[in-house]
């Protein structure tokens, strides 16, 4: 029997900006700290990863909503990690099946398959893959795969010291999500809402969140899309236009013949 | 803000945009020599000839590009085969994955074309290879040459929308348009190769600028409602790419040959309309690949050209 699809469910309200999700998923999966010898400190706010990439699979995000005399405002933090689409846009188009669904419902890069074409990191709704540079591979969270084959819950999670970030069986995470709505909108948070939590969106997010501002507000799009929304209509018109130069040429080249036989 | 924003970039950079701009005039060279062919007169044959080098060339060009940009070059074939079990690796859906099946078959068909072409200029030598050219195996080859020639010029289209990034998934038009840009720098650079050896008669060469001279108007037309149905991923051509476009692309690659071809004045005897075509067809590349990849998101910013 197959295990229930495990998540997380990571309720900003409560996270602190800790970083400590981001740490233990660098220590776990012996991530570096630099990018190919390269140290990147962006001295943006207090993030300094600015974005998920090849050794960031756990990124902290700073939101500074404050009024211009700073007399009234707030900070939203968030921890941004793979989604774990249960339709996901890299499994989609990955060309090499280096991109797996495993029994647990993630979505996980096999580093050893992954010949790094990078058509994932474009067609991720999320700009969450990157290349390691230490494998030369696209990779990405794995929600600790190794972790949950021998029954551990992940490494950031584990970390969290405020469960901003909760994992478990997906069906569990999003009755806590729920109760966690109701409660807030009872305390007259009006701007509380589930992102990915339903089917609506790419058929739910395996990782969803609980956001308290618009998405594009948190750097997340609205309604994320599947890459092959195009390939239809995309490639019915390059057919056309095909068939439309081949006709021109059969076309011009048959007169050309009549004419030349007047001649 | 369109949802594509929100994404990051492959890191897709020079040898990317020149496999597509090699790939297309591959593809539509040999499109054009299958169609001459099929269709043309005794006449053609130097043209159809070099159409078959011109792809094969530029199919070994393509691959070894493609290869390079891997960041695992030497896992180059999991593409073809499912490394972990020796099966055949094709997604149908993936146009990267029928794409590494399209430019591997079009090389096969490519240098089938152009060993029956090196026979048939060579009396002598290895005779039984010109019948690669003659009969039912050159219509063979051509039927498959054109096919896999198409395909090869407009798959590189259909897999930037087929993503999520700005411009490329913004618009279902990617595609041909980098088809009918792959047909006419095909005919511009069979114009070109053709001068230069020598033999092309003028009869081809009248039919072959006409047709570059179609492909161009169609390409123009493209460009301008792909341009007008963007929406506001159109943010990204507002500065420099989008200068690039109006006149690198529209004006010196498309306008500019399209007018020169009519009447030429005499102190641009010597731009030769095919060499600007081809200069055009790869800024086209160039622009499409390097704009929306300067997207990006910053913390929770996006960060626009």
């Amino acid at each position: 029997m197959s295990p229930e699809p495990m998540g997380f469910f990571t309720d900003t309200t409560v996270c602190i900006g800790c970083k400590a999700c981001e740490v233990a998923c660098k220590e776990w999966n012996q991530l570096p700290a630099t990018n190919g010898g390269r140290t990147l400190m962006s001295g943006l706010s207090y993030d300094n990863t600015v974005r998920l990439d090849g050794i960031n699979w756990r990124h902290v995000k700073f939101i500074e909503q404050f009024s211009e005399d700073r007399s009234s405002g707030r900070w939203l933090m968030m921890s941004d990690v793979c989604k774990h689409c249960v339709q996901a846009g890299c499994l989609e188009v990955c060309p090499t099946g280096a991109i797996i669904r495993t029994e647990f419902d993630t979505v996980v890069i096999q580093s050893d398959v992954c010949n790094g074409c990078r058509l994932c990191l474009a067609a991720c709704p999320f700009g969450v893959i990157d290349i390691n540079p230490a494998s030369n591979t696209a990779q990405k969270c794995t929600l600790c795969y190794d972790r949950l084959q021998a029954g551990l819950e992940p490494a950031c999670a584990q970390a969290c010291p405020t469960d901003s970030i909760q994992f478990g069986p997906v069906s569990r995470l999003k009755q806590q999500a729920q109760a966690r709505l109701d409660q807030l909108r009872a305390l007259g948070e009006t701007r509380a809402r589930l992102y990915g939590a339903d089917e609506s969106m790419l058929g739910g997010l395996n990782a969803f969140y609980l956001l308290v501002d618009e998405p594009e507000v948190y750097g997340l799009p609205r309604d994320p899309k599947l890459p092959s929304r195009r390939l239809l209509a995309g490639s019915v018109f390059s057919l056309a236009g095909a068939v439309i130069m081949g006709l021109i040429a059969w076309i011009t080249l048959r007169r050309r013949r009549v004419e030349e036989e007047h001649a | 803000m369109p949802e594509t924003f929100f994404t990051a970039p492959p890191h897709w950079g020079w040898y990317i945009a020149t496999y597509f701009f090699v790939g297309g005039i591959a593809g539509g060279a040999f499109v054009i020599s299958s169609l001459l062919a099929l269709f043309g007169r005794a006449e053609d044959r130097p043209v159809v000839r070099l159409g078959h080098y011109v792809a094969l060339a530029g199919a070994l060009l393509s691959g070894a590009l493609l290869t390079a940009d891997l960041t695992r070059p030497e896992r180059f074939w999991h593409m073809l085969v499912q490394s972990k079990t020796g099966l055949p690796m094709l997604k149908p859906w993936s146009p990267m994955s029928v794409g590494a099946w399209g430019v591997l078959g079009f090389g096969v068909v490519a240098a089938l074309a152009a060993a029956g072409s090196i026979a048939e200029s060579r009396p002598g030598l290895w005779q039984r290879l010109a019948r690669l050219n003659r009969g039912p195996m050159q219509a063979a080859t051509a039927l498959a040459g054109s096919l896999l020639g198409f395909f090869l010029a407009g798959y590189t289209g259909v897999l930037l929308s087929v993503t999520n990034r700005p411009l490329w998934a913004d618009s279902d038009l990617v595609g041909l348009v980098f088809l009918l840009s792959a047909a006419s720098s095909g005919a511009a650079a069979l114009l070109l190769l053709g001068d230069w050896s020598g033999g092309v008669s003028e009869l081809t060469r009248h039919w072959l600028a006409r047709f570059d001279r179609t492909a161009l108007m169609l390409e123009l037309a493209v460009l301008v409602i792909f341009l007008a149905t963007l929406g506001p991923a159109l943010a990204i051509l507002r500065g420099a790419w989008g200068a690039v476009l109006l006149g690198g692309v529209i004006g010196a690659g498309i306008v500019a040959p399209l007018v020169l071809e009519r009447r030429t004045p005499a102190l641009l005897a010597s731009v030769s309309p095919a060499a600007l075509v081809l200069a055009g067809s790869f800024l086209l590349r160039v622009v499409i690949v390097f704009a929306a990849q300067q997207v990006h998101v910053a913390g929770t910013e996006v960060v626009l050209p």
